[in-house]
């Protein structure tokens, strides 16, 4: 299956481990991502107030893309736009929403670009996580190569991947699409209460300290959970849970350190693809040890 | 004897404002306290959520002054539980936004230390400036 793909601006840098574990992973699974020519940043958060349309069209160009990717023989018949990066998909997805109940807002989208193709509202943008499901979890447990059973999962959520009600991939309350997904990788997920709760985003620029106080609870209640390691699908939340650490140390002395990867890393593992693509070596707390120390071998 | 309460805001206008740049109806929260009980940040907010929907729906323009509309991340933890259906991240934003289109930034991006330049991805910035900067 060929699927247009939109990586965003951090995972062809600080995140190039998500993309290459998540390409590597969905090549397994059939799935052939055909990168989005000429895409744009997406604007990484909403734009949430009724009255600006400006921030909008920095997503809608990037779905304008899909369509000429339809029509140009790249894909085929294939309007899903998918993405890795949460916040991306939120973004690109609450855009496309917006256009497609609001015929105004995308007459004066389209009028303002109008070089480009007109957008008429037709791409779905979905998750990695989704396309998954959607195959079935049970074909993704058949390429399972290296049990992860020994392994103890905190499924990470965050914020954009689940809310608001209408965009995300699951219930906003009660998810369980991580879960079943861990489960398939053969690994066990865990219970806990701070799965969803936010990590404080953006906030990491100029109120670091908060971000401290919320990673210290999310980290140390999947500490308590008995996790071995967090997974998370953000590279935003990848940061602040990651490499905050060191900064959650200084504050708390009492803190132990945890491994925070992306979910595609697991997935890599449990396909049995090599070290170079788990890439266990850019995540900032090393989960090789860790791994080592359960009886897997990479 | 039935006595007449007439309800006047003190500033109106403000209200009908952030009404329409949010577009949400505030004048439809019951004060419930849900969205303070959910957020994650309200231990370091100075005003609640909900004390911040009070005083927009009063037309207390001095909200701006706190804290609270900044330290709103947007995580939606409120939202998908206010039984109004409200969306409180949008009447922060709508806050935000009065104070970024008179360009009033809330952070100097000149002042960001080197050390974080090196160190934060870009999705933290574009993120933060979004938010933060007009």
């Amino acid at each position: 299956m060929k699927i247009p793909y939109y990586p965003g601006c951090t995972l062809k840098t600080t995140a190039k481990h998500f993309e290459d574990s998540a390409i590597a992973s969905a090549k397994e699974m059939d799935i052939e991502f055909v990168e989005i020519p000429r895409w744009n940043c997406c604007g990484v958060v909403a734009s949430i107030t009724d009255d600006d349309i400006i921030h909008h069209l920095a997503p809608i160009r990037n779905l304008i893309r899909v369509l000429e990717m339809n029509k140009n023989g790249v894909v085929e018949n294939e309007k899903r736009l998918l993405a890795l990066c949460s916040m991306c998909f939120n973004t690109l997805k609450r855009s496309n929403k917006k256009v497609k109940e609001n015929s105004d807002d995308l007459k004066i989208i389209n009028d303002f670009m109008y070089k480009e193709d007109d957008y008429d509202g037709s791409v779905e943008v979905v998750h990695f996580l989704e396309i998954l499901k959607e195959m079935g979890f049970e074909k993704v447990n058949k390429k399972v190569k290296r049990n992860l059973k020994n392994l103890k999962v905190a499924p990470y959520y965050g914020c954009t991947l689940i809310r608001p009600k209408g965009i995300g991939i699951d219930d906003a309350e009660r998810p369980v699409i991580f879960e079943d997904f861990i489960t398939a990788l053969s690994a066990n997920p865990v219970e806990w209460r701070a799965k969803s709760k936010c990590c404080g985003s953006f906030l990491t620029l100029n109120n670091k300290d908060i971000v401290i106080n919320l990673g210290y609870d999310i980290l140390t209640n999947a500490q308590d959970a008995s996790a071995d390691l967090i997974v998370t699908t953000c590279p935003l939340c990848a940061f602040n849970l990651d490499n905050r650490q060191k900064d959650i140390k200084k504050k708390y002395p009492l803190f132990k350190e945890i491994p925070v990867i992306y979910f595609t890393q697991l997935m890599a593992l449990a396909f049995g693809l090599s070290a170079d693509i788990v890439n266990f070596d850019k995540n900032y707390i090393n989960a090789s040890k860790l791994i080592k120390d359960k009886g897997i071998s990479l | 004897m039935i006595k007449k309460i007439k309800i006047t805001f003190h500033n109106e206008a403000f209200l009908k404002n952030i009404e329409k740049i949010s577009g949400e109806s505030i004048t439809s929260c019951d004060q419930c306290g849900v969205c303070s009980g959910s957020c994650p940040f309200v231990e370091e907010m100075d005003i609640t959520p909900s004390q911040m929907m009070r005083k927009v729906l009063m037309g207390d323009e001095y909200v701006m002054d706190n804290k609270t509309m900044w330290i709103c991340a947007t995580c939606n933890a409120c939202t998908v539980r206010c039984p109004r259906g409200l969306d409180v991240s949008k009447v922060a934003e709508a806050l935000r936004q009065i104070r970024l289109r008179k360009s009033i930034d809330k952070i100097d991006i000149n002042k960001i230390s080197k050390k974080d330049l090196t160190e934060l991805p870009q999705i933290a910035y574009v993120a933060g400036f979004r938010r933060l900067t007009s």
